[in-house]
């Protein structure tokens, strides 16, 4: 037997917000008069105190089954009011909200009839959406309290340190023999002054000592399944040999490289060299040039890489106040297109280089040096004449790029690329350190070019994101998710796994042939997969064919009835 | 802000400021005084009615920037959490003049509570961190700029404000002499920044938020111009290139090579910008609607203090510093900082600064919590 629908309707005054631009008493009594609505009452305020208690009176008097409230948004008040229909005794999914005042009372402040209409409509769907709504309980799993680093340069140690230290385990896999990164190859991290060397060697030995943390180099992820709190993964050294680990979050941490300027401005690593062989030098005291020119932006800004590696300027303008400071006669030329010393300390550095003598020509795109044996030819676009400056050695500065297996780590991770393989974060803004996927987080230059105190900044950020479901145990998520409800119907075509944003469906071999397999605690309910099922094999939890379609018909039907269609 | 507000570890003190701080870390008292709203914020559910009423029309509006006013009970902005109204005694006719009370009269809530007194709160944290963000440099001191004096000068800031649906013009860019639509616009780079004068850093956000300024202007009327005068263009972050490359190709944006060195009026009240171009070593002049300046940012007021009491370092300018090992920690174990108050810095840096101080501060507690176990 079907149960019995008792649908009580809350309509909220919220002060004169909403009443001050509609009749919410005659929105109430029109609410009396639809199908299974058995309750309904006005409130001063719906989420106060007294509103609450209302509600929750309401439930147990009139034994209702379906709540619907007529107030502000879900972001405001929808925890406030689902946990009303609980504490009644009332499963919280039999709640359904509609929005009167931001989609209608403040957006048609001059309109009291027209909104008071549009606020009955929209109770009208609501109340045919409650009737259709089922009870759900939350979906809850556990989180392995291990977390995957990948990548051992300055970000991975920083991230596995930061986890270590706070009692988690922390697996760190280097495809390298050693870890250590591209510090281990730098003279001095700006704007400090600080050895690179001696400081990467400083975090290696911490790491080395952390009982908490695993190191495994000269292995890599081949594998990965599972999701957020339950992942395994396969690590393998490329001999055959592979590691099962089981963890509950990634940290990818996996660098980037320098562009090698192969066929530009003569290169040829003697004397037409790139920053890494500069700072080589400089490390390894076998600096001993004259007349240096450096070129910046070789590579970059142009259009086959249209973005600044930021962090270039700083280390040449670095490179070129040591060098004058090792040996003031030295002549230095930076010739650059813009000089992106942004912030305190960086702009503090170019003041300094310029103080010590360094000279710096600005050039354009349109019209770039030209290197020739012992000089290089520039046209200064400030002094508006070109300059002929002799060079025993030309620096070229080079972007950062994307590591080579970017692409394949990202498949395997199952979390996007943008267009220059830098790894794609789940909001530019917002959520730095995020991928869309919970469970995965992204920090370092794998991400975009970055300093080294920004790599240490957003490694810490990754591992605090990354430390929030170790430290609750647990990942609880709403109900809100897509179902295979039709097996029959699924062909095993894998077009929803692969639309998925958030890498929450998995392609499995059944007795039955290939099917989809929702992973619910990795759903977002975005629908994409509903949708996009050509069978319609897929359901959306909460959100249901039935309950929209339900909405959309009453929608319309009260219009129809109107104009005597 | 919604998701801070609703946190259950979360407890926010907005309208209150940090008076001492003693202790070390693991285990500091911090002393805050919680400023009276005269308003009970358990109670106020911020329904506007009190605002409605309020006689004090003429209070002029901070959060507008001064563009428009604001009564003496009023609400910061409107999606400001907590969401709740405040009194402003300074303004408050019955504060002032000891009669009047109309809001009390009309609060159907019973919120009002003209008896509320200031309270100093004690609290004891393991860990402090510091976020106090950052100021824009006022230029009516840069003279050559004319700002105050030019009313068809304004700041970066005046212009967020106007450009803003919700603002005093509801969106439309309206000169400030005339009210009429400004349709020529310049965005002037560097103003107080990289200046030996003012703050000599690069105030890091400017080069990026003026470009989108003029994109937010045409969009808004099809038919306007824009000319941002810069020196280095810091175009730095992740896809800020293609954004800058937009900005030329769809939005027509002329970029300018060229530091302004003065800005004067003609007879109409337009502003008439003098300038070299770089590229071409001329001097030349440009007349427009309407000029918005890129001022510098500092760091808050007020910053002094605070890192006095907090004994923490500052550089010559203010900002908190910071350094190696860890970049969100300050000279004070147990103190962390994280945001414009280390540095100029944008949203996604200053996001991922404050995940890093704050998984700083959880080792500090975490090994507290772990040396108690042991």
């Amino acid at each position: 037997m079907a149960e019995e629908l008792r649908i009580g309707v809350f309509v909220c005054r919220c002060g004169t917000n909403i009443a001050g631009f509609l009749d919410t008493e005659d929105v109430a009594e029109y609410a009396q008069t639809l199908p299974n609505v058995v309750f309904t009452r006005e409130n001063l305020f719906s989420c106060s105190e007294a509103g609450v208690t209302d509600i929750r009176n309401a439930i147990t008097e009139n034994k209702l089954t379906r709540v619907v409230v007529a107030a502000c948004t879900p972001l405001t008040h929808e925890p406030t009011f689902r946990a009303a229909c609980e504490d009644a005794g009332l499963n919280p999914y039999l709640f359904e909200f509609v929005n009167i005042r931001e989609q209608c009372s403040w957006v048609h402040k001059t309109l009291r009839e027209e909104a008071t209409q549009k606020a009955k409509d929209l109770i009208r769907m609501g109340v045919a959406r409650a009737a259709l709504l089922e009870p759900k309980e939350s979906i809850v799993t556990d989180v392995i309290p291990s977390a995957l680093v990948i990548g051992g340069g300055i970000a991975g140690l920083t991230a596995a340190l930061a986890l270590a230290n706070r009692g988690f385990e922390v697996k760190l896999v280097e495809r390298e023999k050693e870890v250590g990164g591209m510090l281990k190859n730098l003279h001095q991290i700006y704007p400090y002054k600080v050895e690179a060397g001696e400081f990467i060697a400083t975090k290696i030995k911490e790491v080395e000592k952390s009982p908490k943390i695993e190191v495994l180099t000269g292995h890599s992820l081949e594998k990965l399944g599972g999701f957020i709190g339950n992942y395994q993964a396969t690590v393998g050294s490329g001999d055959g040999s592979a590691k099962e680990l089981k963890i509950g979050v990634i940290i990818v941490a996996t660098g980037a490289s320098l562009l090698v300027p192969e066929g530009s401005f003569s290169y040829n690593g003697e004397d037409v060299i790139n920053q890494l062989q500069l700072e080589e030098r400089l490390k390894n005291r076998a600096f001993d040039a004259q007349n240096i020119v450096m070129i910046k932006c070789v590579g970059a800004r142009v259009k086959e890489r249209l973005y600044c590696s930021r962090i270039c300027c700083m280390t040449a303008i670095k490179d070129g106040i040591l060098i004058k400071k090792q040996n003031p006669d030295a002549n230095v030329h930076i010739l650059y297109r813009d000089l992106m010393c942004y912030g305190v300390a960086n702009e503090e550095m170019l003041r300094q280089a310029k103080e010590l003598g360094v000279r710096f020509v600005n050039y354009s795109l349109d019209s770039p040096p030209v290197v020739e044996d012992g000089k290089v030819k520039v046209h200064s676009n400030v002094l508006g004449r070109d300059l002929e400056l002799e060079s025993d050695l030309v620096v070229l500065i080079t972007p950062l790029i994307a590591r080579e297996g970017a692409a394949e780590l990202s498949k395997l991770l199952k979390v996007p690329l943008d267009e220059y393989k830098f790894f794609l974060e789940a909001h530019v803004k917002l959520r730095p350190n995020d991928f869309a996927t919970d469970g995965i987080y992204i920090c370092g230059s794998a991400h975009w070019p970055a300093s080294t105190a920004e790599a240490i900044q957003q490694a810490l950020g990754a591992a605090s994101r990354a430390s929030i479901h170790m430290t609750n145990k647990k990942v609880k998520v709403e109900p809100i998710v897509s179902m295979l409800f039709d097996e029959e119907a699924c062909r095993g075509c894998g077009l929803c796994a692969s639309l998925c944003p958030y890498a929450a469906i998995e392609m499995v071999e059944t007795e039955k042939g290939t099917k989809a397999k929702m992973i619910e605690v990795a759903c977002k309910g975005c629908g994409v997969c509903a949708a996009s099922c050509y069978k319609q094999a897929i359901k959306m939890i909460h959100y249901s064919d039935e309950q929209l379609t339900a909405q959309i018909r009453v929608a319309f039907r009260e219009k129809e009835v109107e104009s005597g269609v | 802000m919604l998701e801070v507000g609703r946190h259950p570890n979360i407890n926010m003190l907005a309208y209150s400021e940090v008076k001492e701080v003693t202790g070390e870390v693991g285990n500091f008292t911090v002393e805050v005084n919680k400023k009276a709203r005269y308003v009970k914020e358990e109670v106020c559910n911020a329904c506007g009615d009190c605002i409605a009423k309020c006689p004090m029309k003429k209070v002029p509006d901070e959060f507008d920037m001064k563009l428009r006013n604001r009564k003496a009970i009023y609400l910061y902005f409107s999606q400001g959490i907590p969401a709740v109204a405040t009194i402003d005694k300074e303004h408050c006719i019955y504060f002032v003049k000891g009669k009047c009370r109309v809001c009390e009269k009309f609060c159907q809530k019973g919120a009002i509570d003209f008896e509320q007194q200031d309270q100093m709160l004690k609290l004891n944290v393991g860990a402090v961190i510091v976020a106090t963000g950052f100021d824009l440099l006022d230029p009516s001191g840069l003279t050559q700029y004319g700002y105050g004096r030019i009313k068809n000068v304004i700041t970066g800031l005046e212009y967020e404000r106007l450009i803003n649906a919700t603002g005093p013009t509801e969106g439309h860019l309206l000169r400030r002499s005339d009210e009429k639509s400004a349709q020529k616009v310049a965005y002037l780079q560097c103003i107080g920044s990289r200046d030996l004068k003012n703050c000599s850093y690069c105030s890091h956000v400017c080069c990026m938020y003026s470009i989108k300024d003029a994109m937010l202007a045409k969009e808004h009327d099809p038919e306007s111009v824009s000319y941002i005068f810069h020196t280095d263009l810091r175009n730095v972050g992740k896809w800020f290139q293609k954004y800058e490359i937009r900005g030329k190709e769809e939005y027509g944006i002329n970029f300018v090579r060229g530091r302004v060195a003065e800005i004067t009026e003609d007879e109409e009240q337009n502003p008439i910008v003098w300038y070299e171009d770089t590229n071409t070593q001329e001097v030349r002049n440009l007349t427009l609607d309407m000029v918005v300046l890129a001022t510098a940012a500092m760091p808050s007021k007020g910053i002094k203090e605070l890192a006095e009491m907090l004994g923490v370092s500052t550089d010559e300018y203010g900002f908190i510093r910071t350094g190696l090992p860890f970049p969100t920690d300050t000279s004070v174990a147990g103190v962390f900082a994280c945001g414009f108050c280390i540095a100029p810095a944008d949203i996604p840096e200053s996001v991922a600064q404050a995940s890093g101080a704050a998984s700083r501060a959880a080792e500090v507690v975490f090994a507290r919590k772990a040396k108690k176990r042991a």
